[in-house]
């Protein structure tokens, strides 16, 4: 039996072994940047490893566990949408906040 | 009911390759993003405008934490786990890999709650600085969805799961679109973890 | 198909999941809210004209202070009148109301995608407006700090009222979620053989941007919404600066917030939600343009690629609200920037709009008349708005007369027109009758002429720098004794006697409406019979029996052309349905 319901059997249980290699490598990227957090590196280091080890757990759950790398195009249009608002959210409030006004005006009547 | 039958709901329509349910719960995941992406970006805000911000280390439990982690990823596994018995037709499998699911929630939120009692302990209240505020806002927030997950799920293993004898691949449709949630769920505790206990 | 199963009737009319009762049941709550946020209006600008004065009949409302409306009871009315206006009366009407009903039928649907989440996005609605009303009958009043709702102000505010302001607004933001997730998917699934994404009319279009914004600018103000809650319930900083003084003491805070931070998270989903309310006029507007001037609408395909990019700029456009905030000048040049390039695709639409009458033959009917109205009634709102997103020219304008009247404009009558005008286009779907022209007719006139009475005063007014939010319409402000420099607010006393003929403006703009009141209760039972294509449209809609059925049409439907296919040469009638085969040469090319 090839196939049950549409699906093809091979293919998940490709599929269901790749998202257990994905938790492994998840626990292991979890290990990783707890230990790291304890080497107690200068912040901005810091900051930056653990962003990118976030982002790329982040990107395993996504692409493999929420099977977006195999998603339809409809979805990928909605998201990268998303995304790029996300970023406007993220970074134009940052910048705002960095470009402001400092100097004072001395007001005379 | 209704005399009116929605076309797409178990089975693709042809030319987006969708049925009507993964569209919409990718569409709401959208929202869900960008709602946390408001609160992140609250987070860096204060962040950058604070004099002093505590390093979250020293404050917030990490072990504890990184259990918590764990915890999550491990229900994500089941929840694939259980998705793919149904696709195998394995009805009691699929159920046993969803108590799993629930059991991991159920594990997070009891440690959320010891790590929650343990600061109001200390007199570490929201009204304390921006820091534990925020941390209690974004943990708070995601143990709600954590909580809204857990509901579907149970619905998905106890009452819901009926449809399975009437309409199976509809079924397996629904518990995929719950997978995709609780997926977000552990996604956005993936990037929680670190911004509020390691940074 | 059809199951003829006899609903009990809090089935069929309370707990429905039929698209048409759902979309009657958003536009009678709209309606109702519409009604209401009027009312608080017509009070407040009575204590505009004749501050600290007995409001004649209703004074007993206003006992505690002698009848008159306080300075403390016109705030809450402001900031109520704003939240009621937009997030429960416009927006359930274009979005809730229209794209419900009429969406589902123009691609070809039976029903939405999710009709369980339809309802359940009505009952959030009510459940958010219900606690809005709610805390009109709290001891301290409902919210008062505007319907911005700016820290630290509503963050210190006393009483529940903002707190019932946030709840309720968490609701109607689940509301306009599940609402957008639904219209997008059906629009994208839903959509009957052989209809297109360019064959879509353009109401279809713009409901499904609409949604688009709902679903990825309303998520932010949740978000802040929960941190203001976190602020008043649980004494966080979110929003506090460290040394807040309150009432000549430092505030018992951590502080370490911001209160731009709530302006950012604000603005980002109110800068949207403006292009939220004017899409879908614009949608309607096109309908019965293009029905009512027997013509193709001209430029069909560039008008969406405007309203695409139109709905993406909608994101970069926000922070010109905070203008005056201190934000450098890099980002004023900024956002000025993007805001001058948004106004280029509404220039574009509506451009559309004017050329598409060229050569027509006009059909001055009342639904015609709103939209005919419409066009320039929004172009005044949108082209006043430029100033306003000039940062230099902001300075001076901020916060006056002038923004009220520009946006005003733009909402009042701009979208409300052309809500009035698509519910005496799609009244005869809805019902089966039409309603009257001769009613409708006065409608039209006495709403055009008490409108521009209203709000073209403000623009004056604002000029000469009135403030917006003073309870006496800038009484005291020009008192030559209550200022330190007589003679410095002297052209503010100069254009105060605007505020009474605003007010008996907004009055008679009252008894206007209760014409269209009349003309809708009486049509219902005594109009006219329609027809199921009484105004000869292209659209499926009309394809559809009125009022439609349960499933909506009486079998599967097709699509054979493009949506506004009037006055073809070579064809006996002077329009070639969509859900008709002939009657396409230019379509007939494209795949069907």
């Amino acid at each position: 039996m090839g196939k049950v319901e549409g699906h093809d059997l091979e293919e998940l249980n490709s599929h269901v072994r790749t998202c257990i290699a994905i938790f492994v490598g998840l626990l292991a990227l979890t290990m990783i940047t707890v230990s790291v957090s304890y080497l107690d590196l200068p912040v901005p280091a810091a900051i930056s490893l653990a962003l990118c080890i976030a982002l790329v757990k982040g990107s395993m759950v996504v692409s493999i566990f929420m099977h977006l790398v195999s998603e339809k195009e409809i979805i990928f249009w909605s998201l990268s949408l998303t995304v790029i608002f996300f970023i406007f959210l993220m970074a134009i409030p940052v910048i705002t906040q960095e470009d402001i006004i400092k100097q004072t005006i001395e007001v005379r009547h | 009911m209704s005399g009116v039958e929605i076309p797409y709901v178990s089975s693709p329509r042809p030319d987006t390759g969708l049925v009507n349910a993964k569209l919409g719960i990718w569409l709401f995941l959208a929202s869900e993003v960008m709602l946390f992406g408001g609160l992140f970006s609250a987070y860096v805000l204060l962040r950058v405008g604070a004099d002093v911000w505590p390093e979250g280390s020293t404050i917030l439990n990490v072990p504890l934490a990184t259990l918590n982690t764990v915890v999550l990823i491990s229900s994500s596994i089941t929840m694939v786990l259980a998705w793919a018995s149904l696709v195998r037709l394995d009805f009691n499998k699929y159920r046993l890999y969803n108590y799993g699911t629930l059991l991991c929630g159920a594990i997070f939120l009891v440690i959320k709650y010891i790590e929650y009692s343990s600061k109001f302990h200390h007199g570490l209240y929201p009204s304390e600085s921006t820091f534990m505020a925020i941390y209690f806002t974004l943990t708070g927030l995601h143990g709600i969805h954590v909580i809204g997950g857990m509901l579907v799920l149970s619905y998905l293993c106890w009452p819901g799961s009926k449809m399975w004898k009437t309409e199976p691949i509809r079924f397996t449709g629904r518990v995929e679109v719950a997978g995709l949630f609780w997926h977000l769920v552990d996604l956005v505790w993936i990037f929680l973890f670190p911004v509020l206990y390691l940074m | 198909m059809e199951h003829h199963e006899e609903l009990p009737f809090w089935r069929k009319y309370i707990l429905s999941t039929d698209h048409k009762v759902i979309g009657i049941q958003y536009a009678l709550t709209g309606g109702f809210f519409l009604f209401f946020g009027f009312g608080l209006m017509m009070l407040m600008r009575w204590s505009m004209a004749f501050p600290d004065q007995p409001v004649p009949y209703l004074g007993f409302l206003f006992s505690e202070s002698g009848g008159a409306i306080s300075p403390n009871t016109y705030n809450t009315f402001g900031a109520m009148h704003g939240t009621i206006m937009v997030f429960m009366g416009v927006v359930p009407l274009a979005f809730g109301a229209f794209g419900n009903y009429v969406l589902p039928l123009q691609i070809g649907a039976v029903d939405m995608a999710f009709p369980k989440i339809n309802a359940a996005s009505y009952w959030a609605l009510f459940v958010g407006g219900m606690i809005m009303l709610a805390s009109f009958f709290l001891p301290e009043g409902p919210a008062k700090s505007g319907w911005t709702s700016y820290p630290p102000l509503a963050d210190i505010d006393v009483g529940a009222g903002q707190t019932y302001w946030l709840i309720g607004m968490v609701f109607l933001i689940t509301s306009s979620l599940l609402g957008a997730i639904n219209f997008i998917t059906t629009t994208i699934q839903l959509r009957a053989k052989g209809m297109t994404f360019m064959r879509l009319p353009f109401l279809v279009w713009t409901q499904l941007v609409t949604a688009i914004l709902l679903l990825l600018a309303f998520p932010p103000l949740e978000a802040a919404a929960f941190l203001q809650l976190m602020d008043r319930l649980a004494d966080t900083s979110f929003f506090l600066a460290t040394g807040l003084v309150v009432s000549g003491q430092v505030a018992d805070i951590s502080g370490g917030g911001s209160p731009i931070l709530w302006q950012h998270l604000f603005w980002f989903l109110a800068h949207p939600e403006v292009y939220v309310l004017i899409l879908p006029a614009l949608g309607i507007v096109t309908e019965i343009i293009a029905t009512n001037s027997r013509k193709p609408i001209f430029g069909y395909k560039s008008m969406v690629y405007s309203l695409i990019f139109l709905g993406f700029m909608s994101f970069v456009v926000w922070a010109h609200h905070m203008f005056i905030t201190g934000m450098g000048t890099t980002m004023n040049a900024f956002f000025q920037t993007t805001t001058m390039i948004i106004s280029i695709p509404s220039v574009i639409i509506l451009s559309c709009l004017f050329i598409s009458l060229w050569g027509g033959s006009l059909r001055f009917n009342t639904p015609m008349l709103f939209a005919l109205a419409f066009l320039p009634m929004f172009g005044i709102g949108g082209l006043t708005g430029l100033p306003l997103g000039l940062s230099s020219a902001d300075i001076h304008l901020h916060d006056t007369y002038y923004v009220i009247g520009h946006f005003h404009y733009v909402v009042a009558p701009g979208t409300l027109f052309a809500l009035f005008a698509g519910i005496y286009y799609w009244f005869p779907k809805i019902t089966g009758r039409m309603m009257n022209e001769v009613l409708g007719k006065i409608h039209f006139v006495g709403s055009l002429i008490f409108m521009n009475l209203v709000f073209f005063p403000m623009m004056i007014q604002g000029l000469a720098g009135v403030n917006r939010r003073l309870y006496d319409g800038g009484a005291s402000y020009a008192d030559p004794a209550a200022v330190i420099d007589p003679g410095f607010y002297s052209h503010v006393a100069n254009v105060l006697h605007l505020n009474k003929l605003m007010t008996y403006s907004a009055w008679a703009l009252g008894i206007v409406q209760i014409f269209f009141l009349i003309n809708l209760v009486w049509s219902i039972k005594k109009g006219k019979k329609a027809s199921r294509n009484p105004w000869n449209s292209t659209t499926l809609e009309w394809a559809a029996p009125s009022p439609p059925g349960h499933g909506n049409f009486d079998g599967p439907i097709a699509v054979y052309g493009n949506p506004y296919e009037y006055s073809v040469p070579g064809e006996e009638r002077d329009f070639s349905p969509q859900f008709e085969p002939g009657g396409h040469p230019q379509s007939q090319k494209e795949e069907i």
